[in-house]
């Protein structure tokens, strides 16, 4: 698309420093179609990133922080037990979940919250759909005193209650939505309406890889640690890359943080995993990649599930997190050019996942990380011993006790098998 | 082209199509191009509104509930055409119903249904490469939106990009009705007509008579929009298009210019 304007910002001719930060299309898909009102701050925000990027000092506090106070590295940890039972290949569990607040969410909203206060944004907004952007934004404002405001999901308040429990106690103020389906799109939808009103003050920390240029690389690029990590853990454990990556994907930001240092190793298989719900008619599910069509939604050219008038679609999946009617651009164009593949998994396949990685393993991953789980499941009977997978466990499940306790009949004596 | 504001300042009508259904907002929007207002706005109702308040969120809601779409809107757009040719009509849409139609599509029936312009909430000059070439080439009138957050570079390319009218947002912030009009909107309007001759419409929470006075002082035209659409919503729909006909005449007060 072309740009009649020329950008400047304080006088300063930007360019250069965007040029570095690419043009926010990924092939046919990205974009900016926003409301003009946030068109100066996109454009500020843009170039404070940019700037922020190349800048030495900002990126040793990330990364001091990321170790200290984050926990990174998360190790790779071979899930031995898991394997042998599925009988195929090597399953390697990159283990974000024991990030400090339970989940990869932590890495992206560290690094918007540094940059926010070096921008002098002292009110931070935020949407969160399972919680765990939410938690981690609601933590950082803690560590950084700044103030905090989170929009979530009515349905998803009621189904992730510890993490807004979580939230208040860390001193953030939750703030319901109960249009549409109450979930996630709804609670971005009142955050951007926060943002257009504020917008002289107010920083909004986007927890996923969608939304308008700068946000989608922005997100990938402190997400991308995952993908450095893992690929010389794999170097170092393996002594080869894995034969395949496997992540959930809601929005996509643990997954383009999962593949994006893979993306130029073609013989590495990248699959992502989206929310498959309880069936496959519109409204049903969460996968956009199996019925979903190209448009905008939320400032961002990408795939949505919406009826044939434009209507964007209720979306329905067990795990809050992945709940979602559009993707990240990026993985829209990575879909398109079949670099990575997308495929789903169901509620039941999720839960069911749940339960074996816990009793195999002793690891409780979150409903959303399930679904990478699931796929694992699947793939790797298929494949050989010598080859290995890498499942990127986005999350830990703690939060999701009161959906595993009804859904597995936990309370009586001994859980159902 | 029907976009011309004669009087001083002009109105220009937000309406959410279909709410509370389509032939309820044909009879409304004569009602009130009857008694004052010069364009008409028709709002494309859409699942995800997010550059409005409360007020338009629901009227939307309940029409997108009835399965009101653009098609329809642009039907109703023919018929007020037909009805009152001397109209200026905008069809005013988020992007994405207008993408599942084609833009190229949707501008050419957009000009066979008798619009006279298109506002797209969600679209920025920097994105319009095709809907401006379009838009041109079926001779309709692209209206964006100028914010009190554009910097003088944005608004040149804004400016330089609209035909018909600019719309200049009066406050940041979303639709809905306020109290007082900001110092924000004058202090933009003059940073618009740095760059153009077209006129210049003023609107988000503009709401009453005062308002359209004060607005008249700096600008071309008022735009109305919730405090319609919220009247629409509190009346009964056999009554609506009486209730809008009165509101809107009242709009300009004691003096103002008449047809």
């Amino acid at each position: 698309m072309g740009n009649p304007i020329d950008q400047t910002i304080a006088g300063v001719n930007t360019k250069e420093v965007q040029r570095s930060i690419g043009s926010g299309r990924f092939g046919a898909y990205g974009g900016r179609y926003v409301p003009e009102t946030l068109m100066a701050a996109l454009q500020e925000l843009e170039h404070a990133y940019a700037v922020a990027r190349e800048d030495g000092a900002f990126q040793s506090e990330l990364d001091d922080l990321l170790r200290h106070y984050v926990g990174r590295p998360t190790p790779m940890y071979f899930a031995k037990r898991l394997s042998e039972q599925l009988g195929g290949a090597k399953i390697y569990l990159k283990r974000e979940d024991l990030l400090h607040t339970g989940a990869h969410k932590i890495n992206n909203a560290l690094g918007q919250g540094l940059l926010a206060k070096r921008m002098g944004k002292q009110r931070i907004i935020a949407e969160t759909g399972a919680g765990q952007h939410g938690v981690a934004t609601a933590t950082v404002c803690a560590l950084l005193g700044m103030d905090c405001v989170i929009y979530m999901g009515e349905e998803d308040m009621r189904r992730q209650e510890l993490n807004v429990y979580r939230m208040r106690l860390l001193g953030a103020e939750v703030r319901g939505v109960g249009a549409g389906s109450a979930t996630l799109k709804d609670a971005i939808n009142e955050a951007m309406r926060d943002w257009v009103t504020n917008v002289r003050t107010t920083f909004y920390i986007l927890g996923s890889a969608l939304g308008s240029h700068p946000y989608p690389t922005m997100v990938r690029d402190f997400h991308r640690v995952i993908s450095r990590e893992a690929k010389k853990q794999f170097m170092e454990q393996e002594g080869k890359l894995p034969d395949a990556v496997i992540a959930c994907v809601g929005g996509g930001s643990n997954a383009i943080g999962a593949f994006y240092e893979f993306i130029p190793e073609t013989n590495v298989r990248l699959i992502g995993v989206e929310a498959g719900g309880r069936g496959t008619a519109l409204g049903e599910h969460a996968a956009r990649f199996h019925g979903g069509l190209p448009g905008v939604l939320q400032g961002t050219f990408s795939y949505v599930l919406q009826n044939d008038a434009g209507q964007v679609a209720t979306t329905h999946s067990v795990s809050a997190g992945l709940d979602y009617a559009s993707v990240g651009p990026e993985h829209a164009m990575l879909h398109d050019q079949k670099r990575a593949e997308y495929t789903y998994a169901t509620d039941d396949e999720a839960l069911n996942a749940v339960k074996v990685l816990s009793r195999t393993e002793g690891i409780l991953p979150a409903l959303e990380s399930a679904h990478a789980v699931a796929e694992a499941m699947k793939v790797a009977p298929t494949m050989s011993t010598s080859q290995a997978i890498m499942v990127n466990l986005s999350g830990r499940g703690d939060k999701d006790m009161g959906i595993l306790a009804r859904e597995m009949n936990l309370e009586g004596a001994k859980a159902s098998s | 082209m029907a976009i011309n504001f004669k009087q001083k300042p002009g109105i220009v009508v937000y309406l959410t199509a279909g709410d509370p259904d389509i032939e309820t907002t044909y009879d409304i929007a004569l009602a009130a191009l009857d008694n004052g207002a010069e364009v008409l706005e028709l709002g494309v109702p859409f699942s995800d509104p997010l550059a409005d308040g409360p007020v338009i969120q629901r009227a939307s809601e309940r029409a997108v509930a009835r399965g009101v779409r653009l098609l329809d809107v642009l039907e109703l757009a023919k018929k007020i055409r037909a009805a009152r040719p001397e109209a200026g009509i905008v069809i005013f849409s988020y992007l994405n119903p207008v993408v599942r139609v084609g833009m190229a599509e949707f501008c050419k029936l957009a000009k066979e249904h008798g619009a006279d312009g298109v506002l797209l909430t969600d679209m920025i000059v920097e994105e319009a490469e095709e809907y401006l070439r379009e838009m041109k080439k079926n001779d309709l009138a692209p209206v964006f939106l100028a914010a009190p957050t554009s910097p003088d570079e944005r608004l040149k390319a804004i400016a330089e990009h609209s035909r018909g009218f600019v719309y200049a947002i009066s406050r940041v912030g979303i639709t809905g009705t306020q109290q007082n009009l900001e110092s924000d909107a004058e202090r933009l309007v003059s940073g618009i007509k740095q760059f153009t001759k077209l006129p210049v419409a003023v609107g988000f929470g503009v709401s009453n008579a005062e308002h359209v006075a004060a607005v008249g002082k700096f600008a071309d035209a008022a735009i109305i929009g919730s405090a319609i659409v919220k009247l629409i919503e509190d009346t009964p729909r056999e009554q609506a298009a009486e209730a809008v006909g009165k509101f809107v005449k009242g709009l300009r007060g004691q003096g103002g210019g008449s047809r």
